[in-house]
């Protein structure tokens, strides 16, 4: 019986017909979801913290209105995903508490610092860049909620792309000392931001599954290679450089070759040992705790007016 | 009271005059008055709406999928409620 189910439900899939919450789904696929989802949501609500600690240092009023509004967006990403993630069955509580509790993971690029403005110039060009990147095919993804939660997300993200890549074309353009800064930036963030795409094809042993079920369309490596290539073009417009000698398109593959991967330093983050986990974690759950009387408060005076109503209404 | 999430709301954006409102995601608040507020900065931070309704996601009631054959299957073979089903004279114009 289960093996039906299980091969109507490929057999959507191989269709491109979505499958919605209510559908029947393969248990694994059904965690699968949750886990990337609620990751993916953590991600957005944690990346708030590393330019949130810009905004009030902006350099003017047009780039403060800008990251506020980015901030500001990023809240919603995380909250489009976690809403999407609770229609499988998880609640909101039992995802903040895997946050909280270090179970689930967010992205590693926001465990580290943001040590000057050209950062948020970097963030936006790169961290936003590699984002894009991995988001644009979720939007076809298998699972509706998920599907559409990725639309609303990528329309939305392309200006957080764009004004960073302005803010480091800005000062690519400036004084010796605003072009350093530029270029310190790009250099701490480069190869952080080619991590995002995760470990290798052949240590990435959920792929294949992934890509089965559609919940993924490109592999790692796939992406991670088309980012290379479209960094590589516009680093060129900023003037600037790519921290890696290594990088040189190469005409038989028809794509840049780049350096190898520090992954001992990806993995090291990834489990808790990055400059900012502690950090990042700690104020998070700073957040949670001191906003619980506000939640109180708003449930309180909800239920006294619904009390109030009753009486009215009899 | 602590440790109870805020109910579930289901928003629907009526995007401009004219149009439905359409259905876009879910978010939490303790009442309706909050849900739309939220809902406004979650899903109208680029003018998406002219008109926000809440509801609460538990009064939704759902048809079932696994119901769906039996559900539709009334309306499968009547290929003769859409105009395509009738086949007239090349002259006829303007039906």
């Amino acid at each position: 019986m289960e093996r039906d189910f299980e091969e109507i439900f490929q057999d959507k899939i191989d269709q491109e017909i979505k499958i919605e919450p209510k559908d029947w789904m393969p248990e694994k696929y059904r965690q699968t979801l949750i886990r990337q989802i609620s990751q993916h949501a953590h991600s957005e609500i944690v990346g708030m913290l590393p330019e949130g600690n810009w905004i009030t240092r902006a350099p003017n009023l047009r780039r403060k209105a800008i990251l506020i509004a980015k901030v500001q967006d990023e809240a919603g990403h995380g909250l489009y995903l976690y809403s999407a993630a609770e229609t499988l069955g998880i609640t909101r509580d039992e995802m903040y508490a895997q946050l909280h509790s270090g179970k689930a993971k967010y992205s590693s690029i926001f465990n580290y610092p943001t040590l000057s403005w050209a950062d948020i110039g970097a963030i936006g060009w790169l961290v936003d860049g590699a984002a894009i990147m991995n988001q644009v095919p979720l939007c076809r993804s298998s699972f509706g909620p998920y599907a559409r939660a990725m639309v609303r997300v990528c329309k939305e993200e392309s200006f957080h792309q764009r004004q960073g890549f302005e803010i480091l074309l800005t000062l690519g353009k400036g004084t010796e000392a605003q072009k350093r800064m530029a270029q310190d930036a790009i250099n701490r963030w480069w190869w952080p931001s080619i991590m995002m795409f995760g470990p290798t094809d052949d240590e990435s042993p959920n792929t294949i599954q992934s890509m089965k079920w559609k919940i993924k369309r490109f592999t790692n490596d796939e992406l991670r290679q088309k980012f290379v290539d479209v960094c590589a073009e516009q680093i060129k417009i900023l003037g600037l450089t790519i921290p890696d000698k290594d990088l040189k398109w190469n005409e038989s593959t028809g794509h840049y070759d780049f350096g190898k991967i520090n992954w001992d330093e990806f993995w090291q983050v990834v489990q808790g040992n990055g400059p900012c986990n502690k950090q990042r974690l700690e104020t998070r759950k700073k957040a949670w705790e001191e906003g619980a009387w506000v939640r109180e408060a708003a449930s309180a005076y909800a239920e006294k007016r619904k009390q109030k109503q009753v009486v009215t209404a009899a | 009271m602590s440790n109870t999430e805020w109910p579930l709301w289901e928003v629907f954006i009526r995007s401009k005059q004219g149009l439905d409102h359409k259905h876009v995601g879910s978010l939490h608040a303790a009442d309706a008055q909050m849900a739309i507020e939220n809902a406004r900065d979650v899903y109208t931070r680029r003018m998406e709406g002219v008109s926000i309704w809440v509801v609460e996601s538990k009064y939704v009631h759902a048809s079932n999928p696994a119901e769906a054959g039996a559900l539709y299957d009334p309306a499968n073979d009547k290929a003769y409620r859409h105009p395509t089903f009738y086949h007239l004279p090349d002259e006829v114009k303007h039906m």
